[in-house]
C-alpha cells in the first residue's frame, strides 16, 4: 500500500547512499514498515514460499549447469555423472527436480487462494495478470527443464508438446520445424531448450519484481475482501509480524520438500526417464509431470471436430484457452463482493471447480480411452463454465452474506485466524 | 426476501450433490475400464534392507550380488554407468576402511582407486577394456583398472541384437529406478518364471513370465479362439507376457563364499540388492543427511512458531 | 532485527531479555542451517570422484632410450620424464648450491624441504634416489607456460635442461631454475616405482 516513507537513515553513510540510491529506503518501506492487513491467514504465506522456491531453483540450477552437458550423446550420462560422481551432485539434482514439483504445488495453492478471496478484483487486476504471466513462464521453463535429462519421457514429452504447434493452421508445420531446428526433436532442440531453460527463470524473477511492485501499490488483499480503512486498526507492519509468520510457513513447507528430496526423490518422477532417450521406441504411455496433467486431460478431451476446427486444433485451443482465460478473470467475475467467504453459492461452485481440476489431473495420467475421455469432457466443460458462465452470472444472481465493516471488526469476531474454510465458517455473521 | 434467498441457496446445493454423485460413479466406472491390453502380475513385495527412512545396504548381500551379476547377468547385460572404483567407494560392496595385512603403508585402501580388492576385480574381469590408439595407431584391449567403467558384453547394439535373437538386453545400471516398484519387479521377474500355460503358444526363444508386461491374448492357441479371433467363453487369458531372456538363475549354479544358500531366491535377492546399489549408490548418504535435515527443520519450525506467537501476542 | 522484534509488543512477564531470547535463538538456528547449506553448494565445485580417479597414472619407462625425454599427461598437466646419461648426472651433481636461484628441493616425495641437490631431485616416494630418471611437472614456475627441451632438437637453454620461451627462464639438467624470471625449480610430482621400468605418478 502506498504510504509515506518512514525510513530514517541511521548513519552518515546511510544518508549519503539514500540521497543517491534510495535502495535501503525501498527495502524498508516494502518489507519492514509496509502496512499489511492484520488478518492474513496461512494461505497468504505462499507468496513468500514461492519466492524461496524460485531462489532454490535458480541456485541449484546454476550449479547443475556447471556439470551438465547439453548434447544428445552426453546429456543422459552427464546427469548420471552428477548423481554419482559430483560432490553432493545427487542432492543438487534431487532438490532441483523435486523443487519444480514443490514450486507448482505452491503456485497452485497461491492461485486457488487468489480465486477464493477474489484477489484479482479491482484494483489488483494487473497484479493478477502478472501472476498469470509468471505461471506461463514457469510452465515453459519446467517443460524445457524436463527435456534436459534426455530420458525417454524427456524425449517423447518434447515430441508430443512441440507437435501441438503443428495444429496451428497454415504455419503450424513451419513453427514446429523452427522449434526443433530440424525435422525431429534432436540435438539442436536440446541445445536451445537448455539455453532457454537457463534464461527464463531470470525473466520470471523480473516479472516477480513487477508482481511485488503491483502488490505494493494497492497493498495486500485479505480474507474479508474489505479494504483497509484505518491503517492503525486494520494493519500491522510487515516486519516482524509477517516476516516471522512467513518464515514459519516456509520452514514447514521445507519439511515437506525435504521429505520428498531425501526419502522419496523419484516418487514424483516417471521411471521411464531413467531410460535414455530412444527415437525408435515410444514408451507404453506418455505422461507429463503431474502439474501438467489437468491441461493434458483438457487437450485430450476434445475428440470431436467443431465446425471447421479439427479435434487436434480444438484440443490445443482448449488447452491454451484454459490458461488464457485466467487473464480475463477479473472482468468475468461480476460480483461486487470480493471474498467468497461471503458468497455461499460461489464458494460451492469454487470447491466443485477444485474437484474438477483434481479429476482432470487424475484423468490426465490415464490412457485416453473409454470412459476416461467422457469424464474428462465433463470436467473440461465445468472448468470453462466456471469462468465463462458461472462467475459472470453469479454476480447478478446470488445474495451475498453481509460484510464486516472493517478488517479490525472481522478480527475481533474471529477467535483465531484459521484456514480458509474454517475462517469462512467462523466469519459467517449470526443472523 | 428470506425465502428467495433460501431458494437460491438450494439450487447449487442440489447441483453439487448431483455432480458429486456423478463424479464418484464416474471414477468407480473408470477404474474398471482399464482392464484390456497389457497386463502383469503385481510384483512380490520384498522386505529390502535398504527400504525405509533408515534403510542401508547389506554389504554382504552387495558382494554376493556382484558375484551373481558378474557370473550370470554380465554375459548379456552391461552396467555402463558403474566404474570399478565405485565398488570400493564408501557404501560400496568392497569398500575397505583400512588395509588388510601385507599391503605396503603407501597404499590408502579407503581410496577406491587404490583398493586392492577392486584392483584385482578389475584386472581379472571377464571382459577387457577397449583402449588406444597405441604408438602404431592400432586400437587394443587391456585389463581394466579401477577408473574404468565396467566393460559390457557387446561392443554395440547391432552385435547385442545379433547375439540375442534380435532382442536388446537392457543395461542394468538404472534398472531398479527405470521400472515401477523397481527392486520388487527385478526380484519377481527373476524368480517368477513359470511353465507356459496350456492355452497359449510361445514362439521359440521366448519365455513366459507373469511379471513381465505383455498381452497374452495375442498368443492364445487357435483352438481357443472363435472365428472372429476372440477367446472362447471361459478361456482364461494368462496374466503377464513373454520375454527373450531364458530363466537366468538355477539352484546351485553359484557357490557363495560365505555359506549363504545357493538358491534362486537368494541369488535374485542378492543381485537385486546389488542392482539397487548400482542405480542409487548415494542412498545411504541421502537418508542419513535427510534424517538430520528433518530433525533440524522440525526444531527450527518449533522455534519459529514460538517466536511467531510471541510477536503476535499483542494482536490476538 | 531482534531489537525491532522486541519493540513489537508489550512483554508478558515484563522482562525484555527473556522475550528477546526466543527470537535470537530462532534466528541463530536459522543462520546455522543456512551456513550448513553453503557447504554442499561450494563443495560441488571441488574435483569430483571421476576426476580423482584419474589422479594417478602408470607409465612404462622401458621405451625411453638413454638421453631421451618424453612428455606425458597427468591430471591435465604435462610431466617430463628424462632418461639421463652418466654425463648429465655428473653435471647435475657437480652444480654448487650457491649457483642455484632456488635452493629448495621442490620434491613432493620428500616429507620436508631439503637442499636442491641432484639426489634430492630424483628421490622417489620410497626415499630411494634413481639418478637416471628425472620426473618433473613441465610447467614453468613463472606464469605457467610449458618449457621447451623435451623433444630432440628443441632449445634446451643455457644449462642443458629446459628453456621457457614465454619469458626466457633457463632450467638445468635437474630441472632447477638457473636464469630468468621463474622463482622456483620445476615441481617434482609424487611418484613411485612399481618395478624397475614402471612408474606410478600421483
Amino acid at each position: 500500500m502506498s504510504h509515506p516513507s518512514t525510513y530514517k537513515p541511521a548513519s552518515g553513510f546511510d544518508k549519503w547512499l539514500d540521497d543517491r540510491l534510495p535502495i535501503v529506503r525501498l527495502a524498508h518501506d516494502s518489507f519492514v514498515d509496509f502496512p499489511t492487513p492484520k488478518n492474513l491467514n496461512y494461505w497468504y504465506t505462499f507468496g513468500g514460499i514461492l519466492a524461496i522456491c524460485l531462489v532454490i531453483q535458480i541456485i541449484t540450477g546454476v550449479i547443475l549447469a556447471m556439470h551438465y552437458v547439453p548434447h544428445t550423446s552426453m546429456a543422459f550420462d552427464s546427469v548420471e555423472h552428477i548423481m554419482r560422481d559430483v560432490n553432493y551432485g545427487w542432492l543438487m539434482r534431487y532438490v532441483h527436480a523435486n523443487g519444480g514439483s514443490m514450486f507448482f504445488l505452491a503456485v497452485y495453492i497461491h492461485m486457488f487462494r487468489g480465486v477464493y478471496y477474489g484477489s484479482y478484483k479491482e484494483p489488483r487486476e494487473v497484479l493478477w495478470m502478472l501472476g498469470v504471466v509468471i505461471y506461463l513462464l514457469m510452465m515453459a521453463t519446467a517443460f524445457m527443464g524436463y527435456v534436459l535429462p534426455w530420458g525417454q519421457m524427456s524425449y517423447w514429452g518434447a515430441t508430443v508438446i512441440t507437435n501441438l504447434f503443428s495444429a496451428i493452421p497454415l504455419v503450424g508445420e513451419d513453427i514446429r520445424t523452427l522449434l526443433w531446428g530440424g525435422f525431429s526433436v534432436d540435438n539442436p532442440t536440446l541445445n536451445r531448450f537448455y539455453s532457454l531453460h537457463y534464461l527464463l527463470p531470470f525473466a520470471i524473477a523480473g516479472v516477480v519484481m513487477l508482481h511485488i511492485w503491483a502488490l505494493h501499490i494497492p497493498g495486500n488483499a485479505n480474507p474479508t475482501g474489505v479494504e483497509v480503512k484505518d491503517v492503525k486498526k486494520d494493519t500491522v507492519p510487515f516486519h516482524p509480524y509477517y516476516t516471522v509468520k512467513d518464515s514459519f510457513a516456509i520452514v514447514v513447507f521445507l519439511i515437506l520438500f525435504a521429505a520428498f528430496v531425501f526419502f522419496n526423490p523419484n516418487g514424483l518422477g516417471h521411471p521411464d526417464n531413467y531410460i535414455e532417450a530412444n527415437p525408435l521406441a515410444t514408451p507404453a504411455s506418455i505422461v507429463p509431470e503431474w502439474y501438467y496433467l489437468p491441461f493434458y486431460a483438457i487437450l485430450r478431451a476434445i475428440t470431436f471436430d467443431i465446425g471447421p476446427i479439427s479435434s487436434k486444433l480444438g484440443g490445443v485451443m482448449a488447452m491454451f484457452g484454459s490458461i488464457l482465460v485466467l487473464f480475463v478473470l477479473p472482468w468475468l467475475d461480476t460480483s461486487k463482493v470480493r471474498s467468497m467467504r461471503y458468497r455461499p453459492a460461489a464458494k460451492m461452485f469454487f470447491f466443485i471447480f477444485i474437484a474438477a481440476c483434481l479429476v482432470l489431473g487424475y484423468l490426465g495420467g490415464k490412457p485416453a480411452e473409454g470412459s476416461y475421455v467422457f469424464y474428462a469432457q465433463i470436467a473440461t466443460a465445468y472448468y470453462f463454465s466456471f469462468f465463462l458462465i458461472i462467475l459472470p452470472l453469479l454476480g447478478f444472481m446470488e445474495t451475498p452474506k453481509p460484510l464486516p465493516r472493517s478488517i479490525a471488526e472481522s478480527v475481533l469476531k474471529t477467535p483465531k485466524a484459521g484456514d480458509a474454510t474454517t475462517a469462512g465458517a467462523h466469519n459467517a455473521p449470526a443472523q | 426476501m428470506r425465502q428467495r434467498n433460501r431458494g437460491k441457496g438450494m439450487t447449487p446445493m442440489i447441483m453439487i450433490r448431483t455432480l458429486m454423485v456423478a463424479a464418484i460413479v464416474g471414477l468407480v466406472g473408470v477404474t474398471g475400464a482399464a482392464a484390456s491390453g497389457s497386463t502383469a502380475e503385481k510384483p512380490i513385495h520384498g522386505h529390502w534392507h535398504f527400504a525405509g527412512p533408515f534403510g542401508t545396504y547389506d554389504k554382504d548381500a552387495l558382494q554376493r550380488g556382484y558375484q551373481v551379476y558378474e557370473t550370470v547377468c554380465s554375459s548379456c547385460h552391461g552396467l555402463e554407468q558403474v566404474s570399478f572404483r565405485n565398488l570400493g567407494q564408501k557404501g560400496g560392496p568392497f569398500h575397505l576402511d583400512s588395509c588388510p595385512a601385507g599391503i605396503p603403508d603407501t597404499v590408502d585402501c579407503a581410496n577406491p582407486n587404490q583398493n586392492p580388492v577392486v584392483k584385482a576385480l578389475a584386472a581379472q574381469y571377464r571382459f577387457q577394456v577397449a583402449d588406444g590408439p597405441d604408438d602404431s595407431g592400432d586400437m587394443f584391449e587391456r585389463a581394466a583398472m579401477p577408473s574404468d567403467r565396467i566393460p559390457g558384453p557387446f561392443a554395440n547394439e547391432v552385435i547385442a541384437r545379433l547375439a540375442n535373437n534380435n532382442a536388446l538386453p537392457p543395461d542394468l545400471s538404472l534398472i531398479t529406478k527405470a521400472r515401477h516398484h523397481g527392486p520388487d519387479y527385478v526380484y519377481s521377474l527373476l524368480v517368477g518364471y513359470e511353465e507356459t500355460p496350456a492355452t497359449v503358444e510361445v514362439s521359440p526363444g521366448q519365455y513366459y513370465n507373469p511379471y513381465f508386461h505383455g498381452d497374452m491374448s495375442q498368443a492364445l492357441r487357435t483352438e481357443f479362439l472363435d472365428e472372429n479371433g476372440h477367446a472362447h467363453e471361459g478361456v482364461e487369458i494368462p496374466i503377464g507376457g513373454v520375454l527373450a531372456m531364458a530363466p537366468p538363475l538355477s539352484d546351485g549354479m553359484i557357490e557363495y563364499g560365505d555359506g549363504s544358500p545357493a538358491t534362486v531366491e537368494q541369488y535374485a535377492a542378492d543381485v537385486t540388492e546389488f542392482l539397487m546399489w548400482a542405480a542409487e549408490p548415494k542412498l545411504e548418504a541421502r537418508k542419513s543427511l535427510g534424517v538430520m535435515s528433518l530433525i533440524y527443520l522440525v526444531i527450527l519450525a518449533g522455534l519459529l512458531y514460538w517466536s511467531y506467537r510471541k510477536v503476535w501476542s499483542d494482536q490476538h | 532485527m531482534t531489537t525491532e522484534i522486541s519493540d513489537a509488543g508489550p512483554s508478558e512477564d515484563g522482562e525484555p531479555t527473556r522475550r528477546d531470547f526466543i527470537h535470537i535463538f530462532a534466528a541463530a538456528t536459522a543462520a546455522v542451517g543456512a551456513g550448513a547449506t553453503i557447504w554442499p553448494l561450494v563443495h560441488q565445485m571441488n574435483p569430483d570422484a571421476s576426476v580423482l580417479a584419474l589422479s594417478t597414472k602408470e607409465i612404462d619407462l622401458s621405451s625411453i632410450s638413454l638421453g631421451q625425454a618424453i612428455k606425458v599427461m597427468w591430471q591435465g598437466k604435462p610431466v617430463f620424464i628424462r632418461h639421463r646419461t652418466e654425463a648429465e648426472i655428473a653435471e647435475g651433481e657437480a652444480t654448487p648450491m650457491g649457483a642455484l636461484k632456488d635452493d629448495a628441493s621442490r620434491n613432493d616425495n620428500l616429507a620436508e624441504a631439503v637442499d636442491a641437490t641432484d639426489a634430492a631431485r630424483v628421490t622417489a616416494r620410497d626415499g630411494e634416489a634413481r639418478p637416471q630418471w628425472l620426473i618433473v611437472v613441465g610447467i614453468c614456475t613463472h606464469l605457467g607456460c610449458i618449457p621447451l627441451g623435451t623433444s630432440s632438437g628443441e632449445n634446451r637453454g643455457d644449462y642443458n635442461g629446459w628453456f621457457c620461451p614465454c619469458h626466457g627462464s633457463h632450467y638445468d639438467i635437474a630441472g632447477r631454475i638457473r636464469k630468468g624470471p621463474a622463482p622456483e625449480n620445476l615441481e617434482i610430482p609424487r611418484y613411485e616405482f612399481l618395478s624397475d621400468t614402471v612408474v606410478k605418478i600421483g
